[in-house]
């Protein structure tokens, strides 16, 4: 594969920053990863898996247990696991002893209404502790979880329910109401909601059940019951170029990646305290917004609401976080309302700080320095990777731009593909080739629910082939250079285009619909839609508001587009597929490639 | 600008960003973004046209004022009348 002639959103920034020297004896706090090089000799997994405890008896590994139980049987028990800020500024505290009570009572309320392994848990809630308390406690039971990100709306929910089989739903009243309450009728297996209502208060809406009631009247008692390491634990949905979303399966033996990551990637130390800005939603927020901080035994801060500069400011100052795991579009942000922001705010318990979602720029690592005296340390991997799989390290020099190297236990490449289908691996360091990695870490994904063929397609040989077009230098740092398809990186979500092209169908007006990513400096990209319509009807102003109101409601916020053009046509392949990236190019002013396959241009 | 006024704009506004958006239906002091599911690129974006009509400047550090549909009218000085 031409590899350099498909990429986008490359960018030559290669050497064009200074590196961030690092003295890793200077550091306040001894690194868990001090020394890079050997820490990659001497890594064994057997050794990471050995940091966990399994459950008693040996009787396997649950991601429930290594987070919550045994740090509520051990010396932690009384210590603050998770920190909760409300959206009004309400705060509430759960020690380990307090989250294994709440966990257990879910497990049971599950095991209640007849749920038993293998049961598809979903939540769809914004960041309230009950969201924890039901993806720790569906775990225990060993059902499945699933959180869906709570902006999303009815018609992602409603795929993503039916992909997954859900059978019970964990959301708000309010959510319901506005969103799932019109799905039912088209979701048969979907057998109990249980509702969290206002301020987590009472409810009595029918067809559902109260959260409130269900769980005081369970047990707080609750074993969990051998669990294989290959046991299905969670499910993530992400997007591809076709088709409907793909729902990642990983399993609880995942858990010995987010824990080590959390060690090495973050340098998460027992008296820390952290905070994951993402949401539960996409997979960062449940790796490392609930798993790896708990496994870890720190203090996870939960905050409710969504990114505003000043109020994430007080929360660093206050809460005293440590360890600030986050994202690009929320650096840049905050770089736009400046360091001076900052002036007054004693941000001295700050340790580390690391982003992930698309590549970090690097004016915004270099913004790290100037206001908060130290880098943002990028770091790179997937719904597919389930943990952190490339990054910068602490202990480890900087190169701006780049996201830093492959962890312990990781073995990256550039690789090219041959007609084949087999590849090979690009030993030349600073060519651009597809990003693989050796298949085997415990988090790899185990398959797309129901979906081999594509699952299959994901891998060649030894290799798990990403889908990230990369360069590797010589020091073995590497570098973003684009996507090889045409999936959309928005504010650090993965957006599929088939699912914004077919909200768009659905309207009776829209013909065709063709969907691209467009840079934007402060999203990396947005949704942009080209439309053509049915003869009848006329773009106007009026008619674009009505798609763009339509995408919305279906699709919801971010995932709908934020930009609608008409078209009379779209280019079309032979084989009747839209050419986004010539739609795409044509956008940017990019030169149009190889057009051999068009066959109808757009008009 | 009366309330009013300043209402109307910011429903003109809303109507470009998220035309699904029903503003009559919000109280004034509820967060906008909550309310009207707007995500922080609607929210740029809104601030950025606020700025276009009113020809005012708006520091980033003021975004957090212009939250609520009360806040937007006091940030422009809206009288009652």
């Amino acid at each position: 594969m031409a590899a350099t002639g498909t990429a986008r959103g490359g960018r030559a920034v290669v050497g064009a920053y200074p590196r961030i020297v690092k003295d890793p004896a200077a550091l306040p706090v001894a690194p868990n990863l001090a020394d890079y090089e050997a820490a990659r000799r001497a890594f064994d997994w057997r050794e990471a898996r050995a940091l966990l405890d399994g459950l008693p008896g040996g009787q396997g590994l649950n991601i429930a247990h290594e987070a919550v139980d045994r740090h509520a049987a051990g010396p932690r028990a009384g210590r603050p696991a998770l920190r909760w800020i409300g959206r009004g500024g309400a705060a509430r505290v759960f020690t380990w002893r307090d989250l294994r009570a709440e966990t257990n009572r879910f497990a049971n309320a599950l095991r209640g209404l007849g749920l038993g392994p293998g049961a598809r848990v979903f939540t769809l809630a914004g960041r309230i502790p009950e969201l924890y308390v039901a993806v720790l406690g569906a775990l225990k039971a060993k059902c499945v979880a699933s959180p869906l990100f709570s902006a999303f709306g009815p018609e992602p929910i409603a795929t993503r329910l039916e992909l997954g089989e859900a059978e019970v739903l964990v959301t708000t009243e309010a959510l319901y109401r506005r969103k799932v309450e019109g799905l039912r009728a088209r979701l048969p297996r979907l057998a109990h909601v249980v509702l969290v209502g206002e301020g987590g208060g009472g409810t009595a809406v029918p067809g559902t059940l109260d959260w409130g009631r269900l769980m005081a009247e369970a047990s707080p008692d609750f074993a969990i019951p051998p669990t294989d390491p290959e046991d299905m634990a969670l499910l993530h949905f992400t997007s591809g170029t076709t088709g409907r979303p793909k729902g990642v399966v990983h399993v609880h033996e995942a858990v010995v990646m987010h824990h080590v990551t959390g060690r090495n990637a973050l340098d998460l130390h027992p008296e820390d305290v952290f905070w994951c800005t993402a949401d539960p939603g996409w997979v960062t927020g449940t790796s490392y917004g609930i798993v790896a901080p708990l496994t870890n035994g720190v203090t996870n801060v939960v905050v409710e609401a969504e990114f505003d500069a000043q109020a994430w400011y007080e929360v660093l100052e206050r809460e005293r976080i440590t360890v600030w795991y986050t994202a690009p579009t929320a650096i840049r942000m905050m770089m736009k309302l400046g360091a001076e922001a900052l002036r007054g705010r004693d941000l001295s318990a700050l340790r580390v700080l690391a982003s992930v979602g698309e590549p970090l720029n690097p004016e915004a690592v270099l913004w790290g320095v100037e206001a908060f005296g130290k880098p943002f340390h990028d770091n790179w991997w997937q719904t597919e990777t389930g943990g952190i799989m490339i990054a910068n390290l602490v202990a480890m020099d900087v190169k701006p731009g780049s996201m830093g190297r492959p962890l312990p236990g990781i073995e990256a490449a550039i690789v090219e593909r041959g007609a084949d289908g087999a590849v090979s691996v690009v030993e030349a360091p600073m060519v651009s080739g597809e990003l693989a990695l050796k298949a085997g870490w415990p988090s790899m994904m185990r398959g797309y629910l129901h979906e081999e063929a594509r699952y299959r397609k994901c891998f060649a040989g030894e290799w798990y082939l990403t889908g990230d077009l990369a360069m590797r230098d010589e020091e073995g740092y590497f570098w973003f250079v684009g996507r090889a398809d045409d999936v959309i990186k928005s504010m650090g979500h993965l957006i599929g285009p088939f699912e914004v092209e077919s909200a768009l169908m659905e309207h009776p007006a829209v013909a065709e619909a063709g969907v691209i990513g467009k840079p934007d400096p402060v999203a990396g990209e947005i949704v942009k839609a080209f439309v053509a319509l049915k003869p009848g009807h006329e773009p106007s102003e009026a008619l674009r508001r009505e798609l763009l109101g339509h995408a919305r409601r279906r699709l919801g916020a971010v995932v709908a587009p934020k930009e609608i053009d008409f078209r009379a046509g779209l280019p079309r392949t032979r084989s009747g597929k839209i050419m986004r990236r010539l739609l795409r190019a044509r956008e940017l002013g990019l030169p149009e490639g190889d057009l051999s396959t068009l066959e109808s241009d757009e008009r | 600008m009366t309330r009013d006024e300043i209402t109307r704009m910011v429903a003109e506004i809303l109507a470009g960003i998220a035309p699904e958006a029903e503003l009559s239906a919000v109280a004034g002091d509820a967060d906008l973004r909550e309310a009207l599911d707007l995500d922080s690129m609607d929210f740029l974006n809104f601030v950025a046209a606020l700025h276009e009509r009113t020809g005012r400047p708006i520091p980033e550090a003021d975004y957090p004022k212009l939250s609520t549909l009360d806040g937007v009218v006091a940030y422009l000085g809206g009288t009652d009348a």
